[in-house]
């Protein structure tokens, strides 16, 4: 059982509480998809996905990060049982979408540099290490049920 | 993988150009973040008292660590031969497990997109990322 401070609990919560996740998920995964450029393999049907202008401006992306924002949303309001949480969505990106769950490192990475920069100097060691184990667990969760 | 081609040279180059200035804020900034969401980096470090971000030994390394990759980016053409020494260094005296060099190169990367937001764009990002790469891998050339 993960266990959270309350500077943990709260900073997760004031994250996410003040953001939009129109405008982050998008940002994410665009940068991932710019940064990691292999994770593009997951996204065969997406279109134009060439260079990063056309990764920025295309609607099927965007659309996805905003879907990936709320399905992080759900670990937000429930931060006390992630396991059961994501157990139905690890499922899904095991069997159904095989997903590297590597994969999830790098969005990961890419989404803590899209909040960075969203925060500037807010966004302290403390806060940084508050948001990269949420994260942590998030991801751990979503790669339990591989197999 | 870590190929940096002439575009990724021309990115790192003219953004560490905004940056330098601000070098020792960025380096102290890079390491205090490691040590402090990357506990099991602080092993390094058993030998200085006080290992939070204000503390003169931090400040101290984040000064070195920038210094470094000020010289790697002078030396991007030929990070192999330039790094030679420190690559030394890493291998026989510090022996770092290369893997907390993406540690690193993580950290410096979130302190520049809280410095720089609008300049760190994905493509730069790029860029850096692969730089940072390697430099790594340049830095672990003489591990074995």
């Amino acid at each position: 059982m993960v266990v959270w401070t309350d500077f943990e609990r709260s900073t997760i919560q004031d994250i996410f509480s003040k953001m939009d996740y129109e405008v982050v998920g998008p940002a994410a995964l665009t940068r991932c998809l710019i940064v990691y450029p292999w994770t593009q393999r997951y996204f065969g049907n997406f279109g134009n996905l060439y260079n990063a202008a056309a990764i920025m401006g295309n609607p099927m992306v965007a659309k996805h990060g905003t879907t990936i924002l709320h399905g992080l949303d759900r670990g937000v309001k429930n931060m006390d049982d992630l396991k059961t949480t994501y157990a139905e969505l690890s499922v899904l990106h095991s069997e159904k979408l095989h997903v590297d769950p590597d994969n999830f490192k790098l969005l990961s990475d890419c989404l803590t540099i899209v909040v960075a920069a969203k925060l500037g100097k807010a966004f302290t060691g403390e806060v940084q290490a508050a948001f990269q184990k949420f994260l942590a667990v998030v991801v751990s969760s979503l790669g339990r049920q591989y197999h | 993988m870590t190929t940096l081609s002439t575009k990724d040279k021309k990115v790192v180059k003219a953004f560490w150009a905004k940056v330098s200035g601000q070098g020792e804020e960025i380096g102290t900034d890079a390491v205090a973040r490691m040590l402090r969401v990357y506990p099991q980096t602080k092993t390094y470090f058993s030998h200085w008292k006080d290992r939070s971000a204000s503390s003169p030994d931090v400040k101290k390394h984040g000064r070195t660590v920038m210094a470094g990759v000020g010289d790697a980016v002078a030396k991007i053409d030929d990070l192999k031969g330039g790094l030679l020494n420190l690559s030394e260094l890493h291998a026989f005296t510090l022996r770092v497990d290369p893997a907390n060099f993406k540690i690193l190169s993580h950290n410096l990367l979130v302190v520049m997109a809280t410095m720089l937001p609008n300049d760190f764009t994905p493509e730069v990002h790029v860029s850096m990322d692969k730089f940072l790469a390697a430099v790594a891998l340049a830095l672990s050339e003489k591990y074995r």
